[in-house]
């Protein structure tokens, strides 16, 4: 059975899929915003655990004699992830300064209900 | 004692007991918004046609409840059955082993001179992606700055939420641990290359450090200390002392052109070596530290000072 073994990659995936349709189904907004941070860990989780090999060792390299390459795991994934993150900490912050603003003018963050106070305006303008 | 005088205790009985609206609990004035009914007769019965059609909408969230739970289902049964063909975790013949990760583990060493071949890499083979990322970090909290900022003409809205400043076991607790963390958080920043860490997570555990003052001290008192002032002249020093040292750092590192770089890798495993991976991480630990501060700040306050 290869999905006991690859099981961070079923767990990932499970996390891609919850997310993306909290994503796509819901309505409130911050629901939207947390999905797409389901999905960003699913895809972490995914990506670091691709760098992983069993019995290496972490890339830390002894200070002095020669560094076999073969002896430790894949550090490029890692640096991945690295920026990953760091996008993500600041799509989110992003997302909710918007949110925040269309809460205090709409008072609240359903979005059809924010969509049909918009058809509402333009219909009086 | 303590019950009485703490104002958020009854609050959070109230809370617990569900007596209050959400509204009330987060005391958010709720205003109503401020579209006016049309009189006309023509549109009420739109707008009547309309109620119908929400009452037929939460009839039918049910339904649109269980289609997505279906889907979520689909998407689930979809990706994990590709994973079924994937190669297997952990095996020693996965193709992400090739040239690129030997190059970088077994000479990373000897040509950047860090221990530690995660920072190695995103500081010196990678060191445009992490100055992005910087810039990254920088805009969001130029954006949402410019989102949330309120004019300065305006008191700051006093809005009782759930605030620990005035609750005394929370200060000593805060009094003693905030030196802890800042010092870790420091001995991260300047460990990167040579133990796990570095500069983004050094920089985070930096700035809860300071979130923790700024919250067990009241925002007032942490804005009075760490002045808007001090966190811009920190980001764009730090910012363009990055700029500036791995620009010199891609321009000297040319053999063909005669200049020759006057950084050296130095000692592995001492301190001081690594040539500019100390410093830069150094740069990106302060830069992280004052965006998650700011984000805190201005969501909380609505501005810096």
């Amino acid at each position: 059975m290869n999905l006991l073994i690859n099981y961070e990659a079923v767990t990932s995936m499970v996390l891609f899929a919850i997310g993306f349709t909290m994503l796509v189904f819901s309505k409130n907004i911050m629901k939207k915003i947390l999905g797409l941070n389901i999905v960003d860990t699913g895809v972490y989780l995914f990506l670091a655990s691709m760098g992983y090999i069993e019995g290496k060792l972490t890339p830390i390299v002894p200070v002095a004699g020669p560094v076999d390459a073969l002896d430790y795991i894949n550090p490029i994934p890692q640096g991945l992830v690295l920026t990953g993150i760091v996008v993500s900490v600041s799509f989110s912050a992003l997302m909710l300064a918007l949110t925040v603003r269309l809460y205090r003018k709409y008072r609240t963050l359903n979005l059809d209900k924010i969509y049909e106070m918009c058809r509402k305006e333009d219909e009086q303008e | 004692m303590l019950m009485k005088n703490n104002k958020f205790s009854s609050l959070l009985k109230e809370w617990y007991e569900g007596n209050l609206s959400f509204d009330e609990r987060m005391n958010i004035e709720t205003e109503k918004p401020v579209i006016k009914k049309e009189e006309t007769t023509e549109k009420q019965k739109i707008y009547l046609v309309k109620d119908v059609e929400n009452a037929e909408e939460k009839l039918t969230s049910k339904g649109y409840k269980f289609f997505s739970v279906i889907f979520c289902v689909i998407l689930a049964v979809i990706l994990v059955g590709t994973v079924n063909f994937m190669p297997l975790f952990a095996d020693d013949n996965t193709p992400t082993t090739n040239e690129v990760y030997e190059h970088y583990v077994g000479e990373g060493r000897d040509q950047t001179g860090a221990v530690n071949t995660v920072a190695g890499m995103i500081l010196d083979y990678r060191a445009f992606d992490t100055l992005g990322e910087s810039f990254v970090l920088f805009t969001a909290t130029c954006a949402v700055l410019l989102l949330l900022e309120q004019s300065k003409d305006k008191p700051i809205k006093k809005r009782e939420t759930f605030t620990y400043t005035n609750d005394p076991i929370v200060r000593l607790v805060v009094k003693l641990l905030t030196p802890i963390i800042i010092v870790f958080g420091i001995y991260v920043l300047f460990n990167g290359h040579l133990s796990p860490g570095g500069g983004f997570s050094g920089g985070s555990v930096l700035g809860a450090g300071f979130i923790l003052f700024a919250m067990a001290y009241g925002e007032d008192f942490a804005a009075k200390v760490i002045t808007p002032k001090i966190i811009r002249v920190i980001t764009i020093c730090s910012l363009s002392f990055y700029c500036l040292a791995k620009s010199y750092s891609f321009f000297t590192g040319n053999e063909f052109n005669g200049i020759h770089s006057i950084i050296t890798p130095g000692t592995p495993g001492n301190i001081v070596s690594g040539g500019l991976i100390l410093p830069l991480n150094i740069a990106v630990g302060f830069v992280v530290c004052c965006t998650m501060y700011s984000f805190y700040m201005i969501f909380k306050r609505g501005r810096l000072d």
